[in-house]
């Protein structure tokens, strides 16, 4: 039944249901003014329940969930409705950025403070662009690169999640997420330029950073709007109605930060890690950059047309 | 839509009727989340020597893969299940446990997905700690993830109707002749009093013949004393025929009373 149900198509076979649905409600009302069989009204009531679930939640689209609509059209969508929360994860990282970057020309002393990971305290930008850049026989990352890859995509999804189930404490752990992700990459960047060491930096991060940059700040997006739905900020709606609008955004955005982490991942691994001589600068960049600007072109303008097209 | 402060979720729907869910506590959620953490360890333990094999044969594609079936099944098993089945995992499956929409609608997978996430703010510090004091001072019995995605969980109530019919079927009832009180008495039995009554004729066969005599007895007296019949109704009725009559009268269709 709730198969015949879900295709509404099926004028027949909903008007059945909705009839049988009908009599249940009815024969549920007579009895809950009576001194009545307890189970029999149990049992109404789980008719009632079950058939109200149904009726009143089925929505035109809801029959089938579809990967490419969903992809191209929804997810973008999404990301266009609360692109403030992007904007605000986007200034939050900017903001720690400005201030790692700070830390770091004050003085090199607290490094291992501001750096999670022991290869940027232990040696500088110059002396690891000589050893990336030094001829060798053999592939570093050979028989490596899928296990580092799934390890990159596994750890990364997982700050993002964290980046936006965070957003139930009012934010403000997505906000600390965000700022102390934006003070390394703000340190590690001055460090880098204060080396001489520009064109290498962005090289290196510009192929998996386009993508894995922006998902993480998706996340954060993500965790912002939770949070301002809990706080209930330029709304009159109570707070589970508040929750009720946001959800299906905080999944899409979810799954939409998840999918761009995977492919983040396969270039980080089979590719950021290469440097010249093996593979130009110039040809990093280049792909880095298209990346880049077909990601936000797709982002910022992916499925409007369609969306006017529905409004209209 | 209204709830209350008890182990129950009351939803009144458009049409007019209301329905109750009742919520599930917190002992039994927890063992239905060590059933499940006991059944993926255990997946993932006979799953072991599959990994092993993928990471020998496929080498490096093998150990990526493996890590990443790992992370889909730590992560997202109870989601996946969830959406599959009508939210309900393995423990909640044992334990009679379902998650659904606080509204009473259908639950939508944006809810499972949100749900599943905010479970690590739930978690923190330790043991769920943060999930369970909130789940305690929510009217709802909701945890963070439940109190966001819009979900609760309840009990399933596994209920079927009352089989009156064939008990009572073919029995002359001398009680239709006296509407009136037939209307008094449906009003002055307690739904506790008719249950009792409806159960007493359903195990008939299971009694011995003494006691069921002493139990129809004491319940046909009972009845005499809310509601008096005229004599012409129950002239020679056995203790037993009263208590059947009594309980026809009560479970008879609304039907069948209109048209009496």
């Amino acid at each position: 039944m709730r198969e015949g149900l879900a295709d509404l198509s099926d004028l027949r076979h909903a008007r059945h249901v909705l009839s049988l649905f009908q009599r249940a409600s009815s024969d549920l009302a007579q009895l809950q003014g009576y001194s009545a069989e307890p189970e029999l009204k149990s049992y109404l009531e789980t008719l009632v329940g079950a058939g109200y679930a149904e009726i009143h939640s089925s929505t035109r689209d809801s029959r089938r969930f579809k990967p490419w609509q969903w992809v191209t059209e929804v997810f973008p969508e999404t990301f266009r409705r609360q692109i403030w929360g992007f904007h605000v994860a986007l200034a939050l990282t900017v903001v720690g950025a400005l201030l790692g970057a700070l830390l770091i020309a004050s003085g090199t002393e607290g490094r291992e403070a501001i750096y999670p990971f022991r290869h940027l305290v232990e040696q500088t930008p110059s002396e690891r662009v000589a050893r990336e850049e030094r001829p060798t026989d053999r592939d570093r990352l050979a028989g490596a690169k899928a296990t580092f890859s799934a390890q990159l995509m596994q750890n990364n999804i997982t700050v993002t999640f964290r980046a936006l189930a965070l957003g139930i404490t009012w934010g403000i752990g997505t906000i600390l997420i965000l700022f102390y992700n934006g003070v390394i990459l703000g340190a590690v960047i001055l460090d880098y330029i204060v080396d001489g060491q520009t064109v290498f930096l962005i090289a290196w991060l510009l192929p998996h950073g386009s993508f894995e940059i922006p998902a993480i700040l998706i996340g954060g997006q993500g965790g912002l709007v939770l949070g301002r739905a809990l706080i209930g900020w330029g709304t009159a709606d109570s707070l589970r109605m508040r929750f009720r609008k946001t959800v299906p955004d905080l999944a899409t955005l979810a799954g939409g930060a998840a999918l761009m982490l995977v492919w983040a991942g396969i270039v980080e691994a089979f590719f950021s890690q290469y440097h010249a001589p093996v593979l130009p600068y110039a040809v990093k960049i280049a792909f880095g950059s298209v990346e880049l600007v077909g990601l936000f072109s797709f982002l910022y303008f992916c499925g409007r047309s369609k969306t006017k097209g529905r409004k209209a | 839509m209204s709830d209350q402060r008890t182990a129950t979720l009351n939803i009144v729907i458009p049409e007019g009727v209301s329905f109750s869910l009742p919520l599930a506590g917190p002992i039994t959620r927890s063992i239905a989340f060590f059933i499940d953490f006991a059944t993926m360890s255990a997946v993932l333990s006979t799953l072991t020597p599959i990994f092993t094999a993928m990471q020998l044969i496929g080498g490096d594609t093998g150990v990526g893969v493996t890590i990443l079936i790992q992370f889909i099944i730590i992560e997202g098993s109870k989601m996946i299940m969830e959406l599959l089945w009508r939210g309900q995992t393995i423990g909640k499956k044992v334990m009679g446990l379902r998650v659904v929409d606080e509204r009473g609608l259908k639950l939508r997978p944006s809810q499972v997905v949100i749900r599943n996430l905010l479970r690590f703010v739930d978690a923190l510090p330790l043991f769920y700690a943060l999930g369970g004091i909130v789940s305690l001072f929510s009217s709802r019995a909701q945890r963070l993830g439940d109190l966001a995605a819009g979900t609760v969980v309840v009990r399933t109530v596994h209920s079927s109707p009352p089989d009156v019919a064939s008990i009572l079927a073919g029995k002359f009832n001398s009680f239709r002749d006296h509407a009136h009180l037939e209307a008094r008495l449906r009003q002055k039995v307690t739904p506790e009093e008719s249950q009792l009554a409806l159960h007493a004729l359903v195990r008939r066969d299971e009694l011995e013949s003494g006691a069921r005599v002493k139990i129809y007895g004491a319940l046909a007296n009972h009845f005499r004393e809310k509601v008096k019949f005229p004599d012409e109704a129950i002239h020679g009725m056995s203790d037993e025929q009263y208590v059947r009559n009594v309980v026809e009268t009560i479970f008879r269709s609304r039907k069948s009373v209109a048209r009496n």
